[in-house]
């Protein structure tokens, strides 16, 4: 089985929505993660708050986050089991994140064994 | 003191062209940087390198091939850190091997699910 | 061997065996029944032998009589006998006879068994250490006190609350189930490496019964090699480590026993049998894909057996030493790993480094930092040297960082 991390890109959810709405988005999180931890494929996974981001780059230039449009900021991930990309692909599809238009999920394959990591 | 997640972005392009050498010449980079960290015990998730392929799954259910490409450099892969602020964890992005390729690091604190 | 010599090292080699076939035929809660059975053993070896002259076959002699006394206790001791008879029905199945096995077989089973049982998560690891002297490996409380650098009470009362604890968790003498053995095997390997490391690294005086730790701790990790199940690539790696260790003994230390720094030892003295036997076992972990700790000690141990600096050496060891930290750090590690830096990549770039590293309370911190401006800047090398003797806590390290002050 390989392992996969789906990456979410989306809006900071503090900036257009009430903590009510928030709470609603975070316990629907927990109940999609709790459907994959019940089959006993998720590994791990975290929000990435949207302040102070920060971003280094070439030559030591450091830039304050996120960066481009809005939408493609990464504002958390997880790390799933999944037989094949389409399997993952699968649980991507039931993140609330894409209830937002324009939001998306990234699904990418976790290379294992390559020496670095 | 705090976690930070670092995402490495590269422009993949470049670093399939890499010769054997550069490319262990690299991978050596890594490792040092990477070993750096440990050695101040301020490595909390050695993380992983993702492979270069992958989908999009948009908020309509479309699913497209490719990482995400909207802009030139995807995401090679990540490693969480500790740091007490994001000062010290930005100084340590500093050392990243990405950044001799014209990649970056995208530094962010870490807000446990 | 004449008797003086010989019943101590019969003591050694068969205390251990006569005590874990008994702890394991009357229970857990009865290891010190087993325990004075096999002193009392002796005992009666010593009163014999000094007037009846040694036994053609002492071995079997002592088996003989360890039998003798534990039917005896088990007829004379109605309330014992009671207690552990459902065990004893269990084993013996019908038999009138009780069957006291000291087969080579049985000992080698009972004493694998003891091993999971004694590296019990339940019981702290010191005090697993203690036990597996004791009861596995048979030193006496005087020599276990004087490896640990403590007296004999506080001993006693380590073994005797370990002791308790195993019959209050009810610990079982027997082969952890399929599921199981990788978990505690993991719990087995700790306790044999500090084993180990307390025979190689102890500031106690007493150089043999410091290396007879090492052998010990070898021989019950080869007791796992032979085990088909528990001969797994991380008890391979980790007894390739104790074999590279282990062959540098006659080199590390001087005539007053002080320790000589691997950098200067003579390795004309390095035990090749050693060696060779280190790389056999490091060959035979790496059969699968697992990488444990103990491969990447394993392989820096390897390394360090191969005297000549060479850059392709120090390289390796750098990469070993980057990913042992990234598994698990410790300072050790990562001053170690500083100075591989050194060696691989530049002097500079590992000052830099170990600037960074921030321990400040270490002595070897500042040795590091000393060794590093050493050729560069006799003024600060000085200075690190004379912070770390001020940290240094032993005499030995004391000695050997005055030793490298008067060198500058």
């Amino acid at each position: 089985m390989d392992e996969y991390m789906l990456i979410f890109r989306h809006e900071d959810g503090r900036k257009i929505a009430s903590p009510e709405q928030m709470q609603v988005w975070m316990q629907q999180t927990m109940d999609w993660i709790g459907t994959i931890s019940a089959k006993n494929k998720f590994v791990g996974g975290t929000g990435l708050p949207f302040d102070d981001a920060k971003v280094v780059h070439h030559n030591n230039l450091v830039t304050n986050g996120p960066f481009g449009d809005i939408k493609e900021t990464i504002g958390g991930y997880i790390t799933v089991k999944a037989d094949s990309i389409e399997e993952a692909v699968e649980f991507a599809k039931g993140s609330p994140v894409l209830q937002g238009p324009g939001n998306t999920v990234e699904v990418r394959k976790i290379a294992k064994n390559d020496g670095v990591h | 003191m705090k976690e930070f997640l670092l995402l490495f972005r590269t422009d993949y392009e470049k670093v399939s062209k890499a010769s054997v050498e550069q490319a262990e010449a690299m991978m050596k980079k890594w490792m040092d940087w990477l070993g750096g960290i440990a050695a101040q015990n301020k490595l909390a998730s050695k993380g992983n390198r993702l492979q270069s392929s992958g989908r999009i799954v948009k908020s309509d259910n479309i699913v497209t091939n490719g990482p995400y490409t909207d802009i030139k450099e995807s995401i090679g892969g990540y490693t969480i850190i500790k740091a007490d602020n994001y000062d010290e964890a930005v100084e340590m992005a500093k050392g990243c091997p990405v950044l001799l390729a014209g990649g970056n690091v995208e530094v962010r604190e870490i807000d446990v699910i | 061997m004449e008797q003086q010599e010989l019943i101590p090292h019969l003591f050694r080699t068969e205390f251990s065996k006569i005590t874990a076939v008994l702890s394991k035929l009357f229970g857990i809660e009865h290891i010190e029944v087993a325990e004075d059975i096999a002193s009392e053993t002796f005992l009666s070896a010593l009163e014999v032998w000094s007037y009846k002259g040694i036994p053609v076959n002492p071995v079997a002699w002592l088996y003989t009589v360890a039998k003798n006394k534990a039917k005896n206790l088990l007829a004379r001791n109605q309330t014992f006998s009671k207690k552990i008879e459902p065990q004893l029905k269990r084993l013996s199945a019908g038999n009138e006879e009780i069957d006291i096995d000291l087969s080579e077989k049985n000992i080698t089973d009972s004493q694998l068994q003891m091993l999971f049982a004694i590296c019990h998560p339940s019981i702290s690891a010191e005090a697993q250490i203690g036990l597996a002297l004791r009861i596995l490996c048979g030193f006496g409380i005087e020599e276990i006190a004087n490896a640990f650098l403590t007296n004999k009470e506080t001993i006693n009362k380590r073994l005797y609350r370990a002791k308790e604890k195993l019959q209050h968790e009810n610990v079982q003498i027997e082969f952890p189930s399929e599921t199981e053995i990788s978990s505690r095997l993991e719990t087995v390997l700790t306790t044999l490496y500090l084993l180990f490391n307390e025979g190689y690294y102890s500031e106690s005086q007493d150089v043999v019964l410091r290396e007879d730790f090492c052998l010990e701790a070898m021989r019950l990790t080869y007791l796992l090699i032979e085990n088909e199940q528990t001969n797994k690539p991380d008890v391979n790696a980790l007894l390739a480590l104790m074999c590279f260790h282990a062959s540098r003994f006659p080199a590390r230390k001087n005539e007053n026993g002080e320790l000589i720094l691997y950098s200067e030892q003579d390795e004309s003295l390095w035990n090749t049998e050693l060696i060779t036997k280190g790389i056999f076992f490091l060959n035979k972990a790496s059969q699968g894909n697992i990488v444990s700790k103990y491969h990447l000690e394993a392989s820096i141990a390897y390394w360090h057996t191969i005297k000549a600096d060479t850059k392709e050496k120090w390289e390796n060891i750098l990469q070993l030493y980057n990913r042992l930290l990234q598994m698990e750090y410790s300072p050790v590690i990562a001053l170690n790993r500083t100075y591989a830096l050194s060696k691989a990549n530049s002097k500079e770039e590992a000052i830099e480094e170990a600037e960074k590293l921030q321990l400040t309370n270490n002595h070897y911190y500042y040795t590091l930092l000393g060794e590093l401006y050493k050729e560069t800047d006799s003024i600060k090398a000085k200075q690190y040297f004379e912070k770390a003797w001020a940290l240094a806590k032993t005499q030995t390290d004391k000695q050997t960082i005055r030793r490298k002050i008067e060198a500058l």
